[in-house]
Protein backbone atom coordinates (compact mmCIF):
# COMPACT_ATOMS: atom_id res chain seq x y z
CA UNK A 1 0.00 0.00 0.00
CA UNK A 2 2.77 2.40 0.92
CA UNK A 3 4.70 1.51 -2.20
CA UNK A 4 1.64 2.14 -4.33
CA UNK A 5 1.04 5.52 -2.65
CA UNK A 6 4.67 6.51 -3.09
CA UNK A 7 4.69 5.73 -6.79
CA UNK A 8 1.35 7.48 -7.28
CA UNK A 9 2.46 10.67 -5.55
CA UNK A 10 5.92 10.62 -7.11
CA UNK A 11 4.67 10.13 -10.66
CA UNK A 12 2.05 12.86 -10.29
CA UNK A 13 4.52 15.31 -8.76
CA UNK A 14 6.99 14.75 -11.59
CA UNK A 15 4.33 14.91 -14.29
CA UNK A 16 2.81 18.09 -12.94
CA UNK A 17 6.26 19.63 -12.57
CA UNK A 18 6.88 18.92 -16.24
CA UNK A 19 3.49 20.32 -17.24
CA UNK A 20 4.20 23.41 -15.14
CA UNK A 21 7.38 24.04 -17.10
CA UNK A 22 5.96 23.27 -20.54
CA UNK A 23 2.45 24.76 -20.28
CA UNK A 24 1.65 27.46 -22.82
CA UNK A 25 -0.62 29.40 -20.50
CA UNK A 26 0.95 30.65 -17.25
CA UNK A 27 -2.39 30.22 -15.45
CA UNK A 28 -2.23 26.53 -16.28
CA UNK A 29 1.36 26.57 -15.07
CA UNK A 30 0.25 27.86 -11.68
CA UNK A 31 -2.44 25.20 -11.45
CA UNK A 32 0.05 22.44 -12.27
CA UNK A 33 2.35 23.90 -9.64
CA UNK A 34 -0.44 23.61 -7.08
CA UNK A 35 -0.94 19.95 -8.03
CA UNK A 36 2.79 19.37 -7.63
CA UNK A 37 2.71 20.91 -4.16
CA UNK A 38 -0.22 18.78 -3.08
CA UNK A 39 1.49 15.60 -4.19
CA UNK A 40 4.79 16.59 -2.61
CA UNK A 41 2.84 17.10 0.62
CA UNK A 42 1.51 13.57 0.15
CA UNK A 43 5.07 12.28 -0.22
CA UNK A 44 6.01 14.04 3.00
CA UNK A 45 3.04 12.54 4.85
CA UNK A 46 4.27 9.10 3.74
CA UNK A 47 7.50 9.49 5.69
CA UNK A 48 5.73 10.86 8.74
CA UNK A 49 6.39 14.60 8.39
CA UNK A 50 2.78 15.68 8.74
CA UNK A 51 3.43 19.19 9.96
CA UNK A 52 5.72 20.12 7.08
CA UNK A 53 3.17 18.64 4.69
CA UNK A 54 0.38 20.73 6.21
CA UNK A 55 2.62 23.79 6.10
CA UNK A 56 3.39 23.12 2.46
CA UNK A 57 -0.29 23.06 1.58
CA UNK A 58 -1.10 26.10 3.72
CA UNK A 59 1.83 28.30 2.76
CA UNK A 60 2.44 27.29 -0.84
CA UNK A 61 -1.03 26.54 -2.07
CA UNK A 62 -2.82 29.00 0.18
CA UNK A 63 -0.48 31.95 -0.14
CA UNK A 64 2.27 31.70 -2.71
CA UNK A 65 0.30 30.05 -5.51
CA UNK A 66 -2.60 32.45 -5.02
CA UNK A 67 -0.11 35.34 -5.19
CA UNK A 68 1.22 33.94 -8.46
CA UNK A 69 -2.29 33.56 -9.78
CA UNK A 70 -3.12 37.16 -8.87
CA UNK A 71 -0.04 38.52 -10.61
CA UNK A 72 -0.49 36.37 -13.71
CA UNK A 73 -4.10 37.42 -14.09
CA UNK A 74 -3.59 41.09 -13.19
CA UNK A 75 -0.81 41.90 -15.60
CA UNK A 76 -1.72 42.15 -19.26
CA UNK A 77 1.14 40.24 -20.81
CA UNK A 78 1.66 38.94 -24.32
CA UNK A 79 2.75 35.42 -23.47
CA UNK A 80 3.16 34.26 -27.04
CA UNK A 81 5.99 36.70 -27.56
CA UNK A 82 7.71 35.50 -24.40
CA UNK A 83 7.87 31.94 -25.73
CA UNK A 84 9.89 32.94 -28.76
CA UNK A 85 13.16 31.19 -27.87
CA UNK A 86 11.48 28.15 -26.35
CA UNK A 87 11.77 25.68 -29.20
CA UNK A 88 15.24 26.91 -30.06
CA UNK A 89 16.56 26.12 -26.60
CA UNK A 90 14.60 22.89 -26.21
CA UNK A 91 17.09 20.27 -27.56
CA UNK A 92 20.10 21.69 -25.72
CA UNK A 93 18.10 22.17 -22.54
CA UNK A 94 16.76 18.63 -22.59
CA UNK A 95 20.24 17.25 -23.25
CA UNK A 96 21.74 19.21 -20.35
CA UNK A 97 18.90 18.22 -18.03
CA UNK A 98 19.28 14.57 -18.99
CA UNK A 99 23.02 14.64 -18.37
CA UNK A 100 22.51 16.36 -15.01
CA UNK A 101 19.80 14.00 -13.79
CA UNK A 102 21.79 10.93 -14.82
CA UNK A 103 24.80 12.30 -12.97
CA UNK A 104 22.82 13.00 -9.82
CA UNK A 105 21.17 9.58 -9.84
CA UNK A 106 24.56 8.01 -10.45
CA UNK A 107 25.90 9.92 -7.45
CA UNK A 108 23.01 8.76 -5.28
CA UNK A 109 23.58 5.18 -6.41
CA UNK A 110 27.28 5.38 -5.60
CA UNK A 111 26.54 6.89 -2.21
CA UNK A 112 24.03 4.15 -1.52
CA UNK A 113 26.23 1.26 -2.64
CA UNK A 114 29.33 2.55 -0.88
CA UNK A 115 27.71 1.88 2.47
CA UNK A 116 27.42 5.48 3.62
CA UNK A 117 23.70 5.48 3.03
CA UNK A 118 22.86 2.31 4.86
CA UNK A 119 21.46 1.89 8.36
CA UNK A 120 18.56 4.17 7.58
CA UNK A 121 15.79 4.00 10.10
CA UNK A 122 12.42 2.57 9.28
CA UNK A 123 9.75 4.95 8.03
CA UNK A 124 7.47 6.40 10.63
CA UNK A 125 8.03 7.13 14.28
CA UNK A 126 8.61 4.25 16.70
CA UNK A 127 5.72 3.21 18.90
CA UNK A 128 5.28 5.40 21.94
CA UNK A 129 7.20 8.35 20.50
CA UNK A 130 5.56 11.79 20.71
CA UNK A 131 3.81 12.96 17.58
CA UNK A 132 5.61 14.73 14.80
CA UNK A 133 4.30 18.18 15.63
CA UNK A 134 5.11 17.70 19.32
CA UNK A 135 8.70 16.82 18.53
CA UNK A 136 8.98 19.74 16.13
CA UNK A 137 7.62 22.20 18.64
CA UNK A 138 9.88 20.94 21.40
CA UNK A 139 12.86 21.48 19.15
CA UNK A 140 11.74 24.72 17.54
CA UNK A 141 11.04 26.64 20.72
CA UNK A 142 14.16 25.56 22.57
CA UNK A 143 17.18 24.87 20.44
CA UNK A 144 16.17 26.85 17.38
CA UNK A 145 14.25 29.68 18.99
CA UNK A 146 16.59 32.39 17.73
CA UNK A 147 16.45 31.01 14.20
CA UNK A 148 12.70 30.98 14.55
CA UNK A 149 12.73 34.67 15.51
CA UNK A 150 15.04 35.39 12.60
CA UNK A 151 12.60 33.67 10.26
CA UNK A 152 9.85 35.93 11.56
CA UNK A 153 12.08 38.93 10.94
CA UNK A 154 12.71 37.77 7.38
CA UNK A 155 8.97 37.58 6.77
CA UNK A 156 8.51 41.07 8.21
CA UNK A 157 11.25 42.50 6.01
CA UNK A 158 9.79 40.74 2.97
CA UNK A 159 6.35 42.16 3.71
CA UNK A 160 7.64 45.70 4.20
CA UNK A 161 9.81 45.39 1.12
CA UNK A 162 6.95 44.20 -1.08
CA UNK A 163 4.71 47.02 0.13
CA UNK A 164 7.40 49.67 -0.34
CA UNK A 165 8.24 48.39 -3.82
CA UNK A 166 4.72 48.34 -5.15
CA UNK A 167 3.33 51.39 -3.37
CA UNK A 168 2.88 54.48 -5.50
CA UNK A 169 1.34 57.89 -5.05
CA UNK A 170 -1.35 58.50 -7.61
CA UNK A 171 -2.11 62.07 -8.67
CA UNK A 172 -5.62 63.49 -8.53
CA UNK A 173 -6.83 61.43 -5.62
CA UNK A 174 -8.69 63.13 -2.78
CA UNK A 175 -7.37 61.94 0.51
CA UNK A 176 -8.47 62.57 4.04
CA UNK A 177 -6.09 65.00 5.80
CA UNK A 178 -6.72 64.56 9.47
CA UNK A 179 -4.42 67.41 10.57
CA UNK A 180 -6.36 69.84 8.39
CA UNK A 181 -9.63 68.59 9.80
CA UNK A 182 -8.47 68.94 13.39
CA UNK A 183 -6.99 72.39 12.83
CA UNK A 184 -10.26 73.75 11.38
CA UNK A 185 -11.93 76.30 13.67
CA UNK A 186 -15.59 77.29 13.76
CA UNK A 187 -14.81 80.85 12.62
CA UNK A 188 -13.13 79.49 9.46
CA UNK A 189 -16.01 77.27 8.63
CA UNK A 190 -19.12 79.29 9.46
CA UNK A 191 -20.32 82.78 8.81
CA UNK A 192 -23.08 84.78 10.43
CA UNK A 193 -25.29 86.71 8.06
CA UNK A 194 -28.54 88.49 8.52
CA UNK A 195 -30.34 88.33 5.19
CA UNK A 196 -33.44 90.37 4.69
CA UNK A 197 -36.70 88.57 4.51
CA UNK A 198 -37.31 86.95 1.13
CA UNK A 199 -33.80 87.63 -0.23
CA UNK A 200 -32.15 84.34 0.58
CA UNK A 201 -28.47 83.89 1.14
CA UNK A 202 -25.62 83.75 -1.28
CA UNK A 203 -23.15 81.01 -0.70
CA UNK B 1 9.90 -1.22 0.47
CA UNK B 2 10.50 2.43 -0.20
CA UNK B 3 13.99 3.53 0.76
CA UNK B 4 15.61 6.91 0.91
CA UNK B 5 17.08 6.51 -2.56
CA UNK B 6 13.57 6.60 -4.05
CA UNK B 7 13.02 9.98 -2.47
CA UNK B 8 16.43 11.20 -3.57
CA UNK B 9 15.73 10.21 -7.17
CA UNK B 10 12.33 11.92 -7.18
CA UNK B 11 13.69 15.11 -5.70
CA UNK B 12 16.69 15.18 -8.03
CA UNK B 13 14.43 14.79 -11.06
CA UNK B 14 12.24 17.60 -9.71
CA UNK B 15 15.31 19.76 -9.16
CA UNK B 16 16.57 19.24 -12.69
CA UNK B 17 13.09 19.95 -14.00
CA UNK B 18 13.15 23.31 -12.26
CA UNK B 19 16.53 24.10 -13.78
CA UNK B 20 15.23 23.08 -17.21
CA UNK B 21 12.30 25.44 -16.68
CA UNK B 22 14.64 28.35 -15.97
CA UNK B 23 16.70 27.44 -19.01
CA UNK B 24 13.78 27.12 -21.42
CA UNK B 25 11.58 30.01 -20.29
CA UNK B 26 14.34 32.49 -19.84
CA UNK B 27 12.21 35.39 -21.09
CA UNK B 28 9.20 34.78 -18.88
CA UNK B 29 10.06 35.74 -15.33
CA UNK B 30 6.82 34.32 -13.93
CA UNK B 31 7.71 30.82 -15.10
CA UNK B 32 11.25 31.37 -13.82
CA UNK B 33 9.89 32.17 -10.35
CA UNK B 34 7.69 29.07 -10.49
CA UNK B 35 10.68 26.97 -11.50
CA UNK B 36 12.56 28.35 -8.49
CA UNK B 37 9.65 27.24 -6.34
CA UNK B 38 9.93 23.77 -7.87
CA UNK B 39 13.64 23.68 -7.06
CA UNK B 40 12.98 24.70 -3.47
CA UNK B 41 10.28 22.04 -3.26
CA UNK B 42 12.80 19.43 -4.38
CA UNK B 43 15.25 20.62 -1.74
CA UNK B 44 12.53 20.48 0.91
CA UNK B 45 11.63 16.96 -0.13
CA UNK B 46 15.26 15.98 0.24
CA UNK B 47 15.48 17.49 3.70
CA UNK B 48 12.30 15.83 4.89
CA UNK B 49 13.33 12.45 3.47
CA UNK B 50 16.72 12.56 5.16
CA UNK B 51 15.13 13.79 8.38
CA UNK B 52 12.69 10.89 8.41
CA UNK B 53 15.11 8.16 7.40
CA UNK B 54 17.91 9.27 9.73
CA UNK B 55 15.52 9.88 12.63
CA UNK B 56 16.69 13.48 13.11
CA UNK B 57 14.08 16.22 13.38
CA UNK B 58 16.54 18.99 12.46
CA UNK B 59 15.89 18.40 8.78
CA UNK B 60 12.24 19.23 9.19
CA UNK B 61 13.09 22.41 11.12
CA UNK B 62 15.38 23.39 8.28
CA UNK B 63 12.66 22.63 5.73
CA UNK B 64 10.40 25.02 7.62
CA UNK B 65 12.97 27.80 7.35
CA UNK B 66 13.37 27.11 3.65
CA UNK B 67 9.61 27.44 3.34
CA UNK B 68 9.79 30.83 5.08
CA UNK B 69 12.52 32.11 2.83
CA UNK B 70 10.74 30.79 -0.26
CA UNK B 71 7.57 32.65 0.68
CA UNK B 72 9.50 35.89 1.22
CA UNK B 73 11.37 35.40 -2.04
CA UNK B 74 8.16 34.86 -3.99
CA UNK B 75 6.59 37.99 -2.49
CA UNK B 76 9.61 40.19 -3.25
CA UNK B 77 10.09 38.69 -6.70
CA UNK B 78 6.48 39.27 -7.68
CA UNK B 79 6.64 42.84 -6.31
CA UNK B 80 9.70 43.54 -8.46
CA UNK B 81 7.89 41.96 -11.41
CA UNK B 82 4.87 44.22 -10.89
CA UNK B 83 6.91 47.44 -10.77
CA UNK B 84 9.00 46.30 -13.73
CA UNK B 85 5.85 45.69 -15.74
CA UNK B 86 4.52 49.11 -14.70
CA UNK B 87 7.66 50.78 -16.03
CA UNK B 88 8.23 48.81 -19.21
CA UNK B 89 4.88 47.31 -20.17
CA UNK B 90 6.45 43.88 -20.70
CA UNK B 91 8.12 41.25 -18.56
CA UNK B 92 10.71 40.04 -21.07
CA UNK B 93 13.73 39.78 -18.83
CA UNK B 94 16.32 38.37 -21.20
CA UNK B 95 17.62 41.86 -21.94
CA UNK B 96 17.22 43.69 -18.68
CA UNK B 97 19.93 46.33 -18.73
CA UNK B 98 18.35 49.34 -17.12
CA UNK B 99 20.84 49.47 -14.28
CA UNK B 100 23.84 49.30 -16.65
CA UNK B 101 25.66 47.25 -14.07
Amino acid sequence: MQVFAFYLFASIVLASGAFCIFARNPVHSVLWLILAFFNAAGLMVLVGAEFIAALLVIVYVGAVAVLFLFVVMMLDIDFAELRAGFMKHLPLGLLLALVLVVEIIFGVGTWQSSGMGEATAAVGPPAGAPSNIEQLGALLYTKYVFLFEAAGMILLVAMVGAIVLTHRNRGGVRKQNIADQVARRPEDATRNTQPEVGKGVEL
Amino acid sequence: MIGIEHYLVVSSILFVMGMLGIFLNRKNIIIILMAIELILLAVNLNFVAFSAFLGDMTGQIFAMFILTVAAGEAAIGLAILVIYFRQRGTIAVDDVNRMKG
